[in-house]
């Protein structure tokens, strides 16, 4: 693998497009560095930082399920000001580290994105999209005027990195609601996070698998859904916008899928599951190369948004 | 098993004042040291070792909070979920002479591995230690299956002492090729540096919170370690890497606190 996986997103450089997305092992920082490191990562995103400390929401939270994982982790944080072994551990190497923030109100955000710049991630990433953290989350990102004031505020507080919000498949339009973010200032767009709420039954226990009963849908079952929010978000901002695309993408034909609507960096979360270690990273960029070989494509740049034309 | 199955307690032993065994039957195919998730509707979900594996397969719980209290008022016949085995079980191949150390509730996976050796003619030297007698769990088990060694902080059975002291005495005197161990972790460090001073090899099994199970969520990690599928036993070569052993542990909202806070905040 090598020069045909080089990214520039937002301006930044990477040495590939695989992303590990919020949420998933990125509580410490000896873990992202072994994504980074051993996975191959290109970037590895920082699980959603808030203000203040929360503990999320109790067990079962995280239940695989036939066709992906089902989970209501309900958005935990040791909160800004219990996060210096984290910045300690990433110092140096923050220059491929995303930093996911969470708000309960939009001067929330504003507050923890300036807090979290300090520290110079690659990009910052407001979620305004989680399922399963009441006023939080996806509360910010079902209406375009919601989304672009936390857009708004998050640029204004964080100088020169760039801002990209991650974005509900839940949204009415979703391709009106990142048009609305890009308008505000957003530099790229993340999408998707998980979908539903869903539910699962335990038929034997007649009861809900999850303590908090909904929960947001990843895996290989949403591909399809996170593929077509990628294709309007790539039509609304005219092909002109960053896409950080992701949802289901466990081998390289996932990807390229992803490409062809138009994202040029991919998420990799709950394939981690799949295969049970980090090696999905080096697998799935593997998997794309060869297709791109088998093709005559040099580039995986050359079949960003293909799907359009 | 990616789901939780709903199993029906066959029986339940009290192994010691604060220890219950439930049996229940569900082939699991799992080896000593890897673990379940139980799960109680409405009320939680928490990770336990199995104390025996087989055609019925068994947890123990030690009652310290909540959900434990729970599974304590549970009678023959009750139900609860699992969802397993997951993790890294003990690798016990190649071990021909294995002394086994647990301290209190971390008896119960090493008493599964005490019985597989036994039954693979590997017949284990085992120091079984707590605070005091009425807190020794699983004696009668080990007596038949190991050469059982008891210690107790006060005396009140066995030898006054640690397990480590124990240790210490065995490895200087028998030609041990492992230490199993698994038990609090102010047993745990000290039990390390004696393996690092005799130069013996040797397998801990660690415990931190847990979520997913499967290593997605990353709560449950120590250093950069998962312990939930690169554990929970870890062998020396790794455990010397982990510097927060001992030391620090992560709470619910994933902040590091020392593993005292950690203790006593995560009462089960």
């Amino acid at each position: 693998m090598g020069l045909e996986f080089k990214t520039v997103f937002c301006g930044k450089k990477f040495p590939n497009p695989a992303v590990l997305p919020s949420g998933f092992l990125g509580v410490n920082a000896e873990v992202l560095l072994r994504v980074l490191d051993e996975g191959g990562a290109g970037a590895v995103t920082m699980k959603s930082i808030g203000l203040v400390e929360r503990e999320g929401n109790p067990n079962p939270t995280v239940v695989p399920w036939e066709h992906g994982v089902i989970n209501a982790v309900g958005l935990p944080t040791p909160g800004i000001e219990n996060l210096n072994d984290e910045w300690q551990g990433l110092n140096g190497r923050m220059d491929r580290v995303i930093a996911s923030i969470l708000g309960g109100s939009f001067e929330d955000f504003e507050e923890v994105a300036k807090a979290v710049a300090v520290h110079k991630p690659a990009l910052i990433e407001p979620n305004i999209s989680c399922p399963h953290a009441k006023g939080h989350g996806q509360a910010f990102g079902l209406r375009a005027e919601d989304a672009a004031k936390v857009t708004e505020k998050v640029k204004n507080a964080v100088g020169k990195i760039p801002v990209m919000p991650k974005m509900t498949p839940q949204a009415h339009d979703i391709g009106e609601v990142a048009k609305a973010c890009v308008d505000a200032g957003a530099d790229a767009i993340c999408a998707i996070n998980t979908v539903g709420p869903g539910m699962l039954i335990n038929i034997e226990a007649r009861a809900p698998v999850l303590a908090n009963k909904r929960g947001g849908l990843s895996g290989p079952a949403i591909k399809p859904i996170g593929v077509r929010c990628v294709y309007d978000i790539y039509e609304a901002t005219g092909g002109e916008v960053p896409i950080l695309g992701m949802g289901g993408i466990s081998h390289g034909r996932d990807l390229i899928e992803y490409a062809m609507a138009g994202a040029s960096m991919y998420g990799i979360g709950t394939a981690i599951h799949y295969t049970r270690d980090l090696d999905v990273f080096g697998d799935v960029l593997g998997e794309t190369e060869k297709w791109m070989n088998q093709e005559g494509v040099k580039n995986l740049k050359d079949v960003v948004g293909v799907a359009h034309k | 098993m990616d789901n939780h199955v709903i199993v029906k307690i066959k029986k339940i032993e009290q192994e010691c004042s604060d220890i219950k065994t439930f049996w229940f039957e569900q082939e699991l195919n799992a080896s000593p040291g890897q673990f379940v998730m139980v799960w109680l509707p409405g009320i939680d979900e928490k990770p336990f070792t199995l104390s025996s594996i087989g055609n019925e397969s068994a947890i123990s719980v030690q009652k310290r909070g909540i959900f434990t209290e729970k599974m304590h008022k549970l009678k023959e016949g009750d139900e609860f979920g699992v969802r397993g085995p997951f993790g890294h079980g003990f690798h016990f191949g190649k071990t021909t002479k294995p002394l086994l150390v647990g301290g209190g509730c971390g008896n119960a996976n090493l008493t599964a591995l005490a019985e597989m050796l036994a039954e693979h003619g590997k017949k284990p030297a085992y120091v079984l230690g707590a605070r005091t007698a009425d807190l020794l769990p699983y004696e009668k088990r080990l007596e038949k299956i190991s050469d059982l060694y008891i210690t107790t902080d006060d005396g009140s059975k066995g030898e006054k002492g640690f397990t480590t002291q124990k240790v210490e005495e065995l490895l200087g005197k028998e030609g041990f090729d492992c230490v199993f161990a698994c038990g609090p972790e102010v047993m745990l460090v000290p039990l390390l540096e004696v393996c690092k001073k005799k130069g013996i090899e040797c397998q801990f099994s660690l415990e931190r919170f847990m979520k997913c199970a499967v290593g997605l969520c990353g709560e449950c990690c120590i250093n950069g370690k998962l312990v939930c599928v690169e554990g929970p036993v870890f062998d020396k070569k790794h455990l010397e890497q982990l510097t927060e052993l001992g030391k620090f542990a992560r709470t619910k909202s994933g902040k590091l606190v020392d593993l005292g806070e950690y203790s006593k905040g995560n009462k089960c």
